[in-house]
């Protein structure tokens, strides 16, 4: 059926009929649509799920069950809007470039979310006999095997659930190693100044004392601060490499050497791994161990925060201490040593209940598989080839931190090119999504003053780093002309909401919906 | 390759106007000895049609858990999760994006997770809970560590009734951090021994009900004693779905609650990635780990929502934040919120008691069957004695195309008690189901 234009206008009528300070009727913004919370939707005795009789009566539970449940339910269509309205006020991959630095922000293949909802992984419970999940077992192996290889390491731990927890794991590996070989008594941790907040917060969880290494105006860690600061009440170091200032430590192989000299061990932040998949192996560099984020390198879905995967690579010297559970091949398969005996024996104990992020698992081996060698090394090279490029277009306008020799895979500015303007680093991440773009990693590292780190990752066309940059060239010159500053004060103007009061929310925390706060509005 | 779009045109004239003769120019600073000439020993690139074909291969090496009958639980369960749940959780919005540091662009995310906290807060009876932790385990190590920060005592007991591997995973994390674990023995009825188990120094007692046996309890009258020596009361949960027919943790006392949110929304993905539900009173939020979403006002004064409190957190306190946690399982909660949204509070107290009416339909057929039923109150999940050592019973049913539940020596092969197996029934369980179980034990 074709639509009757007979009679229609099919062409817009008058050049003065912009946005500019239009107000609907009703207060609405067209597509972008207002949306209340559940709470207030109604709907407390509603519900969206049609569900049979209840045949028995819970007299044997007397005295034990609750006398009501006061949450709100919504039928299946209001349901689908409620959750369809929200998502549109979210920024995503899938829209735009999204630059987080240290984030790695890359496409998520839908092959490997088709692949994690195969029954034969999803509905495969962590508990059933061993004899039916053969395929399951044999997948976690080759992921393994596949880790194995790219960082040229001995062994490796899969349970971690993200970054941190792999952080966690790793550490508490080099304790238990220490505490085996007689040097409990190690217990300080060296970390640059440049780490994630990760670093520092993983070495105090596990008790240990973290001592900052300084770094070199050049942006790598200094080797005289480092040789002068280890000892043997070092039990490890945790440098990130490439670094949070997207370079690639030059010095990482004398780094190793001074650290294993001096009996620590040299725990590497594997977050940025994405900048070296397939060309180095950290294995070669001297690391003991170091955490993958498959949600960074790996692809697996971001998901608004989580769930990510973290499994830690580890070297020979630590691998015995790994944690329960993995996967060993027996007479009749594979199996799993899931309490610390036998195999296991020295196993540091359990990072959590069953084996780990197992969707996630199914979603990073289809996407090596997708890659595999040759496309890993590409990589790498697109991502850092993408960096570099948006380092060089504008580093004329903006001032690289660090801008002798090449970044890796992320580019880091400084923020000495809004000297005088009155304009900040956070008004430009601001005013960028008035421009279509989610903003840099703003502010981290610390080490750098006012810092904007772009990691574009090697998923972005030309075209669409073209877009990226000519927004930001132009807000650059935007930012440093005489033009009013409101464009950058008070941005964003385009975004569903403007900028939120974070020091209301910290003072006077409303961290759940209550009657109540409907009253006080 | 099909993800990525830079042509060998792009790669040249890129390279141009970065001023670098070839790729390897912008690795210069790799060590020469660490740069690899070419692929590493690993198989080349695949096409979409050939890695589905290699992954569907290793997922019918698999036995799926809806292809016969099944009754294993132990902290995963297997629900029914509405359709609408996974499309909405796969919409590019949500599926890929970041943690929402930028609220102007992430009030999708900031929203669900107020709702999330508030859902959470309601159903174990407490005043507000964070963003989601990574599963159920790990929330209760936390809770153990949050303990200590808040009475600062070393010491925690934890119960016998406690799945063993999130005391496991708790004497892991606490252990590293200088507490001392009292970790009593496993039992069937393990919470009446808590209470002696208490002293001055107890930073907390983490309790589970219902527990890993399935016995549900009140434990009242544990958070009393605890509370009577200055320590806090942690009740945890592995099966979310009772929050519809059993009483709070909040209502019974508890000073943290946390739980395995996976029954909600979730699959069983082999183990996770699943959600961890961490509550706790109103004073004691500033102690809290993990993300939060606070409710404010953006700069109209229009209602938003931002992730707050994070002077708690690593990004900002380093080394004396709460937590290392960074990433949590945010899109594992929005699927929580949405099947909850779909239930609302009279869905799920129905579907609560269609598994526990499912459960007290398997114990009847279970005890019919000769076997004795060791959990005296249970909501979706019981402990039966075996004829003999319950792991091989399990193997041979296995092959009989019946999953029979979990055999408790596979969670702690060291607690003597090789002759129990766990047995769970929830909605999805049919009476066919249970006649068939019935009739293999009956036949052993």
């Amino acid at each position: 059926m074709t639509m009757n234009t007979v009679g229609r206008p099919t062409r817009p009528e008058g050049a003065a009929a912009g946005a500019e300070g239009f107000q609907s009727l009703t207060g609405a913004r067209g597509l972008v649509q207002d949306e209340p919370l559940i709470f207030e939707l109604g709907g407390w005795t509603k519900t969206g799920v049609d569900l049979p009789d209840v045949t028995e009566d819970a007299d044997d539970l007397a005295g034990l069950t609750r006398a009501g449940l006061e949450l709100p339910g919504l039928s299946e269509p209001e349901a689908m809007r409620h959750f369809v309205r929200l998502s549109q006020k979210n920024h995503a991959i899938d829209l735009a470039l999204y630059p987080l630095g240290s984030c790695t922000m890359k496409h998520n293949p839908r092959l490997n979310e088709k692949a994690a909802r195969m029954a034969g992984f999803a509905d495969l419970h962590p508990l059933q006999p061993v004899s039916t999940t053969q395929g399951a077992l044999a997948l976690m192996d080759r992921l393994a095997h596949w880790l194995k290889t790219l960082t040229g390491m001995p062994g490796v731990a899969l349970s971690p659930k993200a970054g941190a927890h792999g952080e966690l794991c790793g550490l508490l590996c080099i304790k238990a190693a220490h505490e085996a070989a007689g040097q409990g008594s190690r217990r300080t941790v060296l970390v640059p100044t440049s780490a994630h907040g990760t670093n520092p917060a993983t070495a105090a969880f596990v008790g240990y004392t973290v001592t900052e290494i300084a770094q070199t105006a050049d942006g790598r860690v200094d080797l005289a601060d480092l040789e002068a600061k280890l000892g043997d009440h070092v039990a490890a170091i945790m440098v990130t490499n490439p670094n949070t200032c997207g370079l690639f430590e030059r010095d990482i192989i004398d780094i190793a050497k001074l650290t294993h000299a001096a009996g620590a061990y040299f725990y590497c932040d594997g977050a940025n791994f994405n900048a070296i998949v397939g060309r180095v192996r950290p294995g070669d560099l001297g690391v003991d161990a170091m955490h993958i984020n498959l949600h960074k390198t790996f692809s697996t879905p971001h998901g608004g925060g989580g769930p990510g995967a973290g499994p830690v690579v580890l070297s020979a010297a630590l691998a015995p201490f790994a944690p329960a559970p993995w996967v060993v091949s027996g007479e009749a398969g594979l199996a799993l040593a899931e309490a610390a005996e036998g195999e296991a024996a020295q196993a540091f104990g359990r990072m959590c209940a069953f084996h780990g992020q197992m969707g996630m698992f199914v979603r990073a081996y289809a996407y090596m598989l997708s890659h595999g060698a040759d496309g890993l090394r590409q990589v790498a090279e697109d991502a850092v080839l993408n960096a570099n490029y948006i380092k060089a277009r504008l580093g004329d306008v903006m001032t690289p931190a660090f801008p002798d020799g090449p970044c890796m895979h992320e580019a880091l500015f400084d923020d000495r090119w809004l000297d005088g303007t009155g304009v900040t680093t956070l008004d430009i991440a601001k005013a960028m999504i008035d421009e279509g773009f989610h903003p840099m990693t703003m502010y981290f590292p610390l080490v750098v003053h006012g810092a904007m780190l772009i990691e574009p990752t090697e998923t972005e066309s030309k075209r669409e780093l073209d877009r990226f940059c000519d927004a930001l060239r132009a807000l650059a010159l935007a930012a440093k002309g005489n033009d009013d500053k409101d464009r950058f004060k008070n941005a964003p103007h385009l975004a569903p909401l403007r900028r939120l009061d974070e020091t209301l929310a910290a003072r006077k925390p409303k961290l759940a919906w209550r009657p109540e706060t409907l009253a006080a509005e | 390759m099909r993800y990525l779009p830079l042509t060998a045109d792009d790669r040249a004239e890129m390279l141009g106007v970065i001023g670098a003769p070839d790729i390897d120019a912008l690795f210069a600073d790799v060590p020469s000895a660490a740069r690899l000439p070419g692929p590493v020993d690993l198989p080349r690139h695949a096409g979409e049609l050939e890695v589905e074909r290699e992954l569907a291969g290793l997922a019918a090496l698999n036995r799926a858990a809806g292809a016969g009958p099944f009754f294993c639980g132990a902290g995963a369960y297997r629900h029914h999760v509405p359709a609408t749940v996974d499309h909405i959780i796969q919409r590019s919005e949500f599926l890929t994006s970041y943690t929402p540091y930028q609220p102007e662009i992430a009030q999708g995310t900031l929203q669900v997770l107020f709702e999330f906290q508030t859902q959470v807060a309601g159903l174990t009876g407490m005043d507000v809970a964070n963003a989601s932790m990574y599963d159920g385990s790990t929330a209760c190590s936390e809770a153990v560590l949050m303990a200590k920060r808040v009475n600062r005592r070393g010491k925690a007991v934890l119960s016998g009734g406690l799945h063993p591997h999130y005391a496991a995973t708790t004497q892991t994390i606490a252990h590293a951090e200088g507490m001392e674990i009292v970790r009593l023995p496993a039992a069937i009825d393990a919470e009446a021994a808590v209470i002696d188990a208490i002293d001055d120094q107890t930073a907390c007692v983490v309790v589970q009900t219902p527990n890993v046996f399935g016995v549900v309890t009140d434990v009242t009258k544990i958070a009393e004693a605890a509370h009577a020596r200055g320590a806090l009361l942690i009740v945890v949960t592995t099966e979310a779905v009772s929050f519809g027919l059993l009483k709070s943790p909040g209502e019974m006392g508890a000073d943290i609650a946390v739980a395995e949110g996976q029954s909600i929304g979730n699959a069983l993905n082999y183990g996770g990635p699943y959600v961890g539900l961490f509550a706790t009173r109103e004073k004691l939020v500033r102690q809290m780990p993990g993300r939060l979403c606070g409710e404010t006002v953006d700069a109209d004064g229009q209602r938003g929502y931002v992730l707050t409190l994070s002077t708690r957190e690593q990004h900002i306190r380093r080394e004396k934040a709460t937590s290392n946690i960074c990433t949590n399982s945010g899109l594992c909660a929005l699927a929580f919120t949405i099947h909850m949204t779909l239930l609302g509070g009279t869905g799920l107290q129905q579907l609560a008691r269609i598994n526990h009416a499912r459960a007290r339909e398997l114990a009847r057929a279970v005890a019919g069957a000769g076997l004795e039923v060791l959990t005296p109150r249970f909501f979706n999940e019981i402990a039966v004695r075996t004829k003999g050592p319950a792991a091989p019973l399990v193997e041979r049913l296995a092959a009989q195309g019946i999953l029979a539940g979990v055999p408790f020596s596979r969670l702690d092969p060291h607690a003597g008690l090789d002759d129990v197996l766990l047995l769970a029934a929830t909605e999805t369980t049919t009476s066919d189901d249970i006649a068939a179980l019935a009739a293999a034990l009956k036949a052993l």
